[in-house]
């Protein structure tokens, strides 16, 4: 079973097949997109996605437009911004949206693994805790 | 398009420019000056003139009524000596003689003789000092004319004796027959009346008869000629009574006044002459004096305006000068701008290859690290080219980050910042500078520092321009600098101190001055400490400086902390980003 099912989006190609490839192999699922448009459809279409990696700068839909986006129709997960030293007001404001945390290209693999994981178990806290309060309100309605 | 513009301003421009004030304000002041002072000196010259015709007019009238009345006066004395005594009792020259006695007793000793003449002009009897008796007058002028009226009074003439005088006959009749009762009048007597109207230098009088013949002994040497004279006696018959004054210029070239009334019922003319020049002398002295202050006040105005002028051209001429400068200095940070934002566009393209690199580079590592490579013969050398690669691309970035980091100039937002943290950022940068300097940068840093609050890049550029005067002033020597931080009361005190030639102390009170620099023209704007001490001053701080010449110098910033707010604690620092 894989750590956590992430989304992987950058408008550079290179740089998401080589992320996929290195990222498997430390068992992460992973699911890519090119373009914020693409990540939407995806995330759509692909069930249990927990973690976005999500690029800030992007032609056509930016990062943070996505971001909102994600947010708006998938409040649970967890998105990590990716973004060249240029943009880390941005990445901030981002965060300022709703996004778990900034990370500066090029980045080490080892601090992206470690955000992944703190991402997917804060997510995983949130799903279990909803969990938890469907359950009361059920037993509570057995009572 | 500005910058042209000032930069063509030459010396001429600034030369007609002095030249243009120069006439304006000389123009405006003098006219001005000389128009009311113009119709001043004319209205009072008017005025003056009437002053003076009217002076002599009256000096003329009172002298005409003096003599009309002295020849009336001689006149009705021997009119009543006719009437009183008879031809027969006249005859006798014992008995003319005591009344010409007592006629010069009771007279003035105007009266020089008395003669008693008949009919046919024989002198019968004769009184006085010259031997005149029994002479013949049957064919004198004179006698002829009194014969034909009550009374006569001559012209001057000199008559048998030789000397001028005239006489007053009164025509009488005895015994069906006309006499003739003549009296002498002294010349100089008379003469005395008029002489005696003297003015000024040049001012006198004359009598003239109908001939023009001077019947007064006049100013040879001044009256040289008759003919100006005789114009009064031909133009103005008909008004006997009154004055009349004339300006005219007579041969010589002189202008004279002249002032005429006619005397003796029209038969004399009274003249009074005298020059123009002397006649307003006073007012031609207010003149000179006026002349004179006029010119010198011209001449004042004229200096001034020359001395105003330049100065205010080279006042400008110094402030175009500065606005040039500043143009340059914003066409300067403009470029600055463009080159950050240039960077920054650059750093960022890079970055994105440099991380694919960075990537494949660590997906082959990781391959390597599968089992089927792991006997491979240059395994070490893959992993040794692998982690160059990474090392290189940490490097790139680096480079990037603090391209980027100065490029964003233009951040005036304030935030919390470690002023240590900023130091060494700006340190590290001018590092390669201080290297080449010959330079050894050494920093004491106080820890646990409270954060500021202001802008990171103004901060930044304070200390950056702080370094490289520092650098600037040892280029050459090389040298050391020492920064340190420390708290101090309530604020952080960041010295910059070096040990370069220092700076001499006329220049220690002008550093701070907006373009005031000792480096070479096109080197140095004068701009950068004025800067640091605006945006030092702004934040409530200050900027001082203590230098030595030979002992290097010290610059103190001193900024105040942020007065401490409840709740005030910020997100992660920017650069959370762990390496």
């Amino acid at each position: 079973m894989a750590i956590a099912k992430v989304m992987l989006v950058d408008d550079e190609v290179p740089f998401v097949e080589t992320m996929t490839k290195r990222l498997s192999k430390r068992d992460l699922h992973i699911v890519s997109a090119f373009s914020g448009q693409e990540a939407l459809e995806r995330l759509d279409k692909t069930r249990n996605i927990e973690v976005v990696i999500l690029d800030v700068k992007m032609p056509g839909m930016d990062g943070i437009e996505a971001l909102k986006e994600i947010k708006k129709s998938h409040p649970l997960v967890e998105v990590v911004m990716l973004t060249a030293y240029a943009t880390v007001e941005t990445a901030i404001e981002g965060m300022k949206l709703g996004a778990f945390d900034y990370l500066m290209k090029p980045c080490d693999i080892e601090v992206l693994l470690s955000k992944v994981e703190e991402a997917t178990a804060k997510k995983r806290k949130h799903e279990d805790k909803i969990i938890e309060a469907r359950m009361k309100e059920i037993t509570s309605r057995r009572i | 398009m500005n910058m042209e513009r000032t930069g063509f301003k030459t010396n001429s421009y600034y030369r007609s420019l002095t030249r243009n004030m120069f006439l304006i304000i000389t123009i405006v002041s003098v006219i001005p000056l000389i128009l009311v002072s113009s119709i001043i000196l004319y209205q009072f010259h008017t005025s003056y003139q009437e002053k003076v015709h009217a002076h002599l007019e009256e000096l003329v009238q009172k002298h005409k009524q003096n003599i009309d009345s002295f020849l009336k006066d001689k006149l009705s004395g021997i009119q009543f000596l006719g009437k009183t005594f008879n031809f027969e009792e006249l005859n006798d020259e014992a008995f003319l003689q005591d009344i010409l006695k007592t006629l010069q007793e009771e007279y003035d000793p105007v009266f020089v003789d008395l003669g008693v003449i008949n009919t046919y002009g024989l002198q019968v009897a004769y009184a006085g000092p010259f031997k005149l008796g029994m002479a013949l007058y049957g064919t004198a002028d004179w006698f002829q004319n009194a014969m034909k009226t009550e009374y006569f009074i001559s012209d001057v003439f000199l008559g048998l004796r030789g000397l001028p005088h005239f006489i007053i006959a009164v025509r009488e009749s005895w015994m069906g027959e006309f006499w003739i009762l003549r009296a002498t009048i002294d010349f100089v007597a008379f003469n005395n009346l008029v002489e005696n109207i003297r003015i000024g230098e040049t001012g006198f009088a004359f009598i003239l008869n109908k001939e023009g013949n001077f019947q007064t002994k006049p100013l040879v040497d001044i009256v040289s000629s008759k003919a100006p004279y005789m114009d009064f006696l031909n133009t103005e018959p008909g008004s006997k009574d009154k004055i009349h004054v004339v300006e005219k210029t007579d041969q010589s070239g002189n202008e004279n006044i002249y002032v005429s009334a006619f005397l003796k019922d029209g038969d004399w003319l009274l003249v009074y002459q005298q020059r123009v020049t002397d006649a307003f002398s006073n007012f031609n002295n207010a003149l000179i004096v006026t002349l004179a202050i006029i010119l010198l006040g011209g001449l004042g105005i004229v200096t001034t305006a020359y001395i105003l002028s330049r100065q205010m051209v080279s006042r400008i001429a110094g402030s175009d000068k500065e606005k040039e400068m500043m143009n340059e200095q914003i066409v300067e940070s403009g470029k600055l701008a463009s080159v950050g934002e240039l960077a920054a566009g650059i750093a960022h393209e890079i970055n994105n290859p440099v991380a694919i690199m960075v990537e494949e580079a660590g997906w082959i590592e990781d391959l390597l690290e599968e089992e089927e490579f792991q006997e491979g013969q240059n395994l070490d050398e893959f992993s040794r080219a692998l982690n160059q690669i990474r090392a290189q691309g940490r490097r790139c970035k680096e480079i990037t980050q603090k391209l980027l980091s100065f490029a964003r100039k233009t951040d005036s937002r304030v935030q919390d910042i470690q002023a240590n943290d900023l130091i060494e950022e700006v340190v590290a940068l001018s590092a390669q500078r201080a290297k080449y300097s010959n330079v050894t940068v050494n920093t004491d840093l106080q820890g646990n520092l409270p954060t500021l609050r202001m802008s990171q890049t103004e901060l930044q550029q304070v200390l950056l321009n702080l370094i490289n005067n520092a650098l600037d002033a040892m280029e050459k020597s090389g040298g050391v600098i020492n920064i340190s931080s420390k708290l101090e009361g309530e604020s952080i005190v960041i010295e910059v101190a070096d040990n370069g030639p220092g700076i001499p102390e006329a220049n220690l009170f002008r550093i701070f001055d907006p373009f005031f620099t000792t480096k070479p023209v096109g080197k140095g704007t004068g701009l950068g400490l004025s800067i640091c001490y605006g945006i030092i001053n702004k934040l409530g701080g200050k900027l001082e400086v203590k230098s030595a010449l030979g002992q290097g110098s010290t610059f103190y910033v001193r900024i105040p902390l942020p007065e401490k707010k409840e709740g005030e604690d910020e997100g992660p620092p920017a650069g959370s980003d762990s390496h």
